[in-house]
């Protein structure tokens, strides 16, 4: 079971409304650039619970989702 | 011929929960009111609970008689409210013709769609899932009574079909009282003439079934043969509302006429806030009062104007309450609300003499105003101060959601 991790991020929100996040802080202070924005929709977090806008988003060569449930940001974090 | 769905969101308030903790899907479910503001009872359940005989409605202690390790969760309506206009927006992407029946459920119009009904259907199953992590059961068919009716069919996740040729196999088996406006008592009458299934409903006498049942007989006899043409309304959440109501039950038992004249006047003053925020006014105020062993009544008047000032409904409610009830027992619950509802700055009767009203709707406005900026608890009436117990009953925030009636 992973759970819900809340992090710190850092995003661009445009004319448009369209946001886009720009840098995670983890937990423990660490910092991460997204490299990339892969797609954005609406999803259920199948593996920590909850559900927002989600953010599929390349760090550090890998795959993740960051998700944004009414302002708060969490990932899915092993336990 | 039309296509219609009717869509059911599953265990709603209950699957909510679960998409937030997905443990609690292990374990059998109740959402439940609050037991210390004696709320407390099951307002939905997983299907865990419902396999263990968990019924809605009933109270905590009597579930857990039948489910010793349930699990109790308060309720979330923010969030079920979100979830509810989340699906709403799924369905806008197929038409415009939606019909919300509660929070949960709901009518779609697909008629002239380029995919067919089926496929729609499946679609709307697959995203709830993916999108919101709920599942829904989807009727299609050609009425609304049948698309109804296939949803509650296969529960959960599941699209059932109900066509033309093949609802006399599909539908008619079923019994009579799962077919939509036939309840307890219109079960018990056609039961007592045979009527079993929804089949024998449709090959009956319609005659006999208007001499026994009036006009609803005949309606409900069209509904088993598939003569359903009502349209689906495509309103929006808060449109077409016939009365605006707020009811309590308090946190303590009511025993004097100032008890009961506080809680009317602050149910009184969320009331009027809805009518105002929805621009409207009435002339119908209801009072319903319910004692400590569950006893109800319920009585109403019609007042000469139609209003939308606490003050007035409030007095009303009061006036009501004077009337009518006898102190047997101290009072459980209390509600109040305001039919027979007009747009206010429609046509309207104007009084000859100067009008006192304007003043006060002015004031009440500025009141609410206040509020908004400032917090609810930012100005209140004197009155209201005697009892800081009751006063903080807020039934504005706290208001439970009730379907809307979907027939004229």
């Amino acid at each position: 079971m992973a759970r819900r991790a809340y992090v710190k991020v850092i995003a661009r929100h445009d004319e448009q409304g369209k946001v886009r996040p720009l840098e995670v802080e983890w937990e423990d202070g660490r910092r991460f650039e997204v490299d990339k924005l892969l797609d954005v929709r609406r999803a259920a977090a199948l593996k920590a619970g909850g559900q927002g806008m989600r953010y599929t988003v390349r760090i550090l060569g890998k795959e993740t989702y960051l998700f944004e449930d009414e302002g708060r940001w969490f990932v899915e974090a092993k336990e | 011929m039309r296509t219609i769905l009717h869509s059911d969101l599953n265990n709603f308030y209950a699957s909510v929960e679960c998409v937030y903790n997905p443990e609690l899907r292990k374990v059998p479910l109740a959402v439940c009111g609050d037991p210390e503001a004696r709320h407390g009872i099951v307002l939905a359940k997983n299907d865990l609970a419902k396999r263990m005989g968990v019924k809605t409605g009933e109270a905590i202690w009597q579930a857990r008689q039948k489910c010793p390790n349930l699990q109790v969760a308060p309720p979330n309506f923010k969030r079920y409210m979100r979830f509810s206009k989340m699906m709403r927006q799924i369905y806008a992407d197929y038409t415009g013709h939606i019909e919300p029946f509660g929070l949960d459920e709901a009518w779609l119009d697909v008629t002239g769609h380029a995919k067919s009904g089926e496929e729609i259907a499946n679609e709307l199953r697959r995203r709830a899932k993916e999108e919101l992590g709920l599942t829904v059961s989807v009727g299609v068919s050609f009425n609304k009574i049948f698309a109804k009716l296939g949803s509650d069919m296969k529960k959960p996740d599941a699209t059932t079909l109900i066509t033309p040729e093949n609802f006399r196999q599909k539908v008619w088996p079923l019994p009579v009282e799962e077919l939509l406006f036939v309840g307890p008592a219109t079960k018990r009458k056609l039961n007592s003439r045979n009527i079993s299934t929804i089949g024998d409903l449709a090959n009956c006498d319609p005659s006999a079934l208007r001499s026994a049942l009036g006009r609803n007989g005949e309606m409900i006899w069209n509904f088993a043969r598939g003569n359903d043409c009502s349209p689906v309304m495509a309103v929006d959440e808060e449109a077409l509302v016939k009365s605006v109501g707020n009811s309590t039950t308090t946190p303590r038992d009511l025993v004097n006429e100032r008890d009961v004249h506080l809680v009317l006047l602050l149910l009184s003053e969320s009331v009027a806030e809805r009518l105002r925020v929805q621009n409207l006014r009435g002339s119908v105020i209801t009072l319903y009062v319910r004692d400590c062993e569950l006893h109800s009544l319920s009585c109403q008047r019609k007042i000469s104007a139609p209003t939308a000032l606490s003050r007035d409904i409030a007095a009303h409610a009061q006036a009501l309450f004077r009337e009518r009830y006898r102190w047997e027992r101290p009072i459980r619950s209390l509600g109040v609300s305001v039919s027979a509802l007009e747009m206010q700055g429609g046509n309207q009767q104007l009084c000859m003499f100067p009008d006192a009203n304007r003043q006060r709707y002015e004031l009440e406005d500025a009141v609410r105003d206040i509020r908004r900026r400032f917090g609810h608890g930012s100005i209140g009436r004197a009155s209201l101060l005697a009892d800081a117990g009751l006063n903080a009953i807020n039934p504005r925030d706290d208001h439970v959601i009730h379907p809307v009636g979907w027939r004229g």
